[in-house]
């Protein structure tokens, strides 16, 4: 055996490949560089179709971008001058006119509009998706329902481009959610031609392919790995966008995505620790927006249908016992709003999110816990989402040593991504903290979902309380109807209320951060809080 | 040899049948609940339960069986619900890359390992002998995501000598057509040398990673067995009839010290195959380690049981393939059918 040989060669082998040479060979390759949107993220879609079975949040991403929807918002300024979507105000996208009446909103289709397949876009097309958004359960049914969009029959054709949404009661929310990213519009005929008896909305077909009239259209699937999109040069539903390409890779590695942008080969990242974007944020060299996210609060939850929570005298001391500040520097290293420590004297504002009152004050949740007759304290566990455990650990191991001081002994119980769910919805944890964020930004809308003791999901706590429910509704209706005094009276008084009950005791109003080099320009804040390619620029 | 092979395979289908129930059973022990998973983080009970039935999680366990059995004896693994596509698709994609990748870690590894091993026995205590003992316990001992990592920090952040760590290809190559699913042997086949060095140097960081962990065992391996050879009769008469050190120790000993070292180098191979997860996350690899691991996480069902059948389908393959070597290397090994 030439085993010197062998090594030799081996090596030679070896250090050819790793010549330090640039990345580009061919000067067409440069140019597709300097094309491309390179997209760096953790994980990519299941399903390219939101109507789909358990698309993930990545899919929805490229819902967003590949179809159109018949309107969407206006942006305004955001905060640090970065463009943020305007919830008030719409504008078309393939809607060139919406005339809202008493019970009934009219679209009128822009008439050049045309599928990626070049066939135009027609009001039939537009019932259809419709139709199959309240129809094909899960996810889109539901997010639909949320502005009572629920029946096939609201969705009417008037003529070939004209298309007439009827609403069944007053909402304010049937408008918005017409601009949420679940009614978008696809290409029925094409769809259909794919479709079968089994399956008859086509969720087969546009689970893999993009059938709509979008800025971009999928060229490139492959599941865990990449993502590649390329730009509909015939779209009609904005200024049509700088970016031709957009390449998304997975990449799982935290540390990597840092590094890759640090060297300057991928574009744009989001979905790294808090610490990364602190120190990126610091050293200057990569550009990190940082926004709050709107109708999001990460909270510490009791639950308040069985003994000790039950008792709001225990729940008070929990909420004189976090250590807000501690939570805010040590684990999002500043990167979110608090949501404590409002003057004692400042009057409740018509908005949410809003911080409470209170403030880490261990004598005063002491005196609480004898009050309520735990002067000895108790034993409870502290669960938690693995699947954010980067947030979630160190947050529940400051809160675990907080609570000590007052007697309150935690173990800490960490509960793996795919179960978190499932026990969340048992409504048995005695102590936990999750997230809850709203696409549609309204508080009646938060709280409907978080302290109606209707089944929400997001009532963690089992919180039940008559007269909350009567203020969420009172405040729906009046919403409806433009009652605005009424309107700002109940929005004040749920919020007091939820705060002198405090079965959840808001923690902080986190960040959406996205890092990307200086060259990258652009980046909007939507209420899903996915990438919008469409206005990005490059260079 | 042929009637032997058929045998060795008969004899492997109770355990495949067993590997089959055992991980249906399993994974619906598993605590997570798929369809709440599924249903997205803002859906209703009622939601839930629609996909429930759209998953076909509403039977019974029986009749779930019944269906996967039925659908496996027709070649489908069934979906994915994490990646959205049919697993056996999946697999075969997948399964290359990671094939491929430590192919070449471990051919590295051998590389390394064996005339290390071998210099070590034939100069025992000598620095040699040192260096072989410092360099296994050093790489068994480095967890690889940490080599990794470390590999990733030097060569890529640091000296930008290494392609950045986003898979198989750099973002700008695509894929050679796929014979073999090697993209090292694809774009040779299809003359393609550019794409041949971008894969190439793709896959560098990832197989050292993987050759670092792997070379202590098989160092060791070849030292001891190589030792206990050395020290044997026939060495020492070998020598005494004034043969070369070379021949001696080449084709007399290591022939004979191979066998050892070969059930390393396939247990290894099999460990490695599975287990490379955290290389494969580190260097954003499309293997199948990876996919085993994210599927198992969101209790998605039917990845976790094809990626476990595929894996006893290749240890059946595996052992038949070192038992026909065996053969080769030692005429008296004879297998019984």
């Amino acid at each position: 055996m030439k085993r010197r040989d062998f090594l030799k060669s081996a090596t030679a082998l070896a250090a050819g490949a790793m010549v330090p040479a640039p990345a580009i060979w061919s000067a067409a390759k440069a140019d597709a560089r300097s094309e491309s949107l390179l997209v760096v993220s953790e994980s990519g879609p299941n399903n390219l179709d939101i109507h789909g079975v358990g698309t993930n949040v990545p899919g929805y991403e490229v819902s967003w971008n590949c179809y159109d929807r018949l309107i969407t918002h206006e942006m305004k300024e955001g905060p640090g001058g970065v463009p943020y979507y305007d919830k008030d105000k719409f504008k078309g996208e393939l809607a060139e006119d919406m005339v809202v009446g008493d019970m009934s909103a009219t679209f009128k289709l822009k008439k050049n509009a045309t599928f990626q397949d070049g066939t135009p876009v027609t009001a039939k097309d537009v019932k259809w998706s419709l139709d199959r958004a309240v129809s094909v359960g899960g996810f889109p049914t539901f997010q639909m329902s949320a502005g009572s969009l629920t029946k096939p029959e609201q969705f009417v054709v008037v003529d070939d481009h004209t298309v007439r949404v009827d609403f069944l009661k007053k909402d304010k929310l049937t408008i918005p959610d017409l601009a949420v990213i679940v009614p978008c519009v696809v290409n029925s005929e094409l769809v259909k031609k794919n479709a079968s008896e089994k399956d008859p909305w086509g969720l087969e077909y546009t689970k893999q392919n993009t059938a709509g009239s979008g800025a971009y259209r999928v060229v490139k699937w492959t599941a865990g790995t990449e993502v590649i999109m390329e730009r509909n040069d015939k779209w009609v539903g904005g200024p049509l966008p700088k970016i031709k390409r957009v390449i998304w890779r997975m990449v799982p590695q935290a540390g990597n995505r840092r590094a890759l942008l640090e060297r300057g080969d991928a574009d744009i990242s989001y979905e790294l620790p808090n610490q990364d974007f602190a120190e990126m944020k610091r050293d200057g060299k990569i550009n990190v927006v940082s926004l709050p996210i709107s109708n999001g609060i990460q909270y510490l939850g009791m639950n308040v249908s069985n003994p000790p929570f039950n008792n709001p005298k225990v729940r008070e001391a929990v909420a004189y016992a976090v250590p807000y500040q501690k939570i805010i520097d040590a684990v999002m290293f500043g990167l979110a709003n608090p949501m404590f420590g409002a003057a004692a004297d400042k009057a409740t504002e018509v908005k949410w999110p809003q911080p409470t009152k209170y403030n880490t004050d261990i004598a005063k949740a002491k005196a609480l816990m004898a009050e309520a007759g735990h002067a000895d304290g108790f034993d409870t566990t502290l669960s938690f989402d693995l699947g954010f455990a980067g947030v979630n650990e160190p947050m529940c191991i400051l809160i675990q040593e907080s609570l000590a001081q007052i007697g309150i002994r935690c173990t800490i119980n960490k509960i793996p991504g795919a179960n978190w769910r499932t026990e969340l919805n048992k409504k048995v944890m005695p102590l936990y903290v999750n997230i809850f964020s709203g696409w549609l930004d309204y508080p009646e809308y938060f709280f409907y979902w978080c302290y109606h003791s209707g089944k929400s999901i997001f009532n963690t706590m089992a919180y039940d309380s008559p007269e909350m429910d009567k203020l969420i509704e009172s405040a729906r209706i009046a919403a409806a109807t433009g009652d605005i005094p009424t309107y700002d009276n109940d929005v004040k008084g749920f919020v007091d209320l939820a705060f002198k009950d405090i079965p959840r005791v808001p923690l902080y109003q986190p960040y959406l951060n996205v890092a990307m080099q200086k060259n990258i320009s652009g980046f909007a804040y939507w209420f899903h809080r996915r990438l919008d390619y469409r206005t990005m620029v490059k260079g | 040899m042929l009637t032997m092979i058929g045998k060795r395979l008969m004899f492997a289908i109770p355990s495949l049948i067993g590997v089959v129930i055992v991980t249906f059973l399993l994974t619906r022990a598993l605590p997570g609940d798929p369809a709440a998973y599924f249903a997205g983080p803002a859906a209703s009970k009622e939601a839930i339960e629609q996909i429930r039935k759209k998953l076909g999680l509403d039977k019974s366990l029986a009749e779930q069986f019944v269906r996967y059995t039925t659908e496996l004896a027709q070649g489908d693994l069934g979906q994915s619900l994490t990646t959205g596509q049919p697993v056996a698709t999946e697999i075969r994609n997948r399964l290359p890359a990671s094939a491929e990748l430590t192919l070449l870690g471990l051919a590295l590894a051998v590389v390394i390992a064996i005339p290390l091993g071998i210099m070590a026995a034939t100069r025992p205590g000598s620095w040699i002998d040192h260096l072989c003992r410092v360099t296994t316990t050093a790489g068994v001992s480095l967890p690889v995501f940490f080599t990794g990592l470390l590999l990733v920090y030097v060569f890529y952040f640091k000296l930008g000598w290494s392609p950045a760590p986003l898979g198989r290809l750099d973002v700008f190559y695509s894929a050679p057509t796929t014979v073999t699913g090697f993209y090292l042997i694809d774009s040779l086949l299809a003359r393609d040398l550019e794409t041949f060095r971008s894969a190439l140097s793709q896959l560098l960081l990832p197989a050292a990673t993987l050759a670092i962990f792997s070379l202590a065992p098989i160092a060791r391996m070849t030292r001891a067995s190589m030792l206990a050879i050395l020290s044997s009769d026939f060495v020492r008469t070998a020598r005494a009839s004034g043969l070369s050190p070379t021949k001696v120790t080449m084709t007399y000993a290591f022939r004979n010290a191979m066998l050892p070292v070969l059930t390393t180098l396939s247990m290894v191979f099999s460990f490695l195959l599975g287990a490379n997860v955290l290389v494969e996350k580190v260097f954003a690899w499309p293997g199948i380690g990876s996919y085993a691991v994210e599927a198992l996480i969101a209790s998605d069902f039917a990845p976790v049981q094809g990626f476990v059948l595929t894996m006893a389908v290749m240890y059946v393959l595996l052992n038949l393939l070192i038992d026909i070597l065996y053969g080769v290397i030692d005429p008296r090994v004879r297998l019984e059918g």
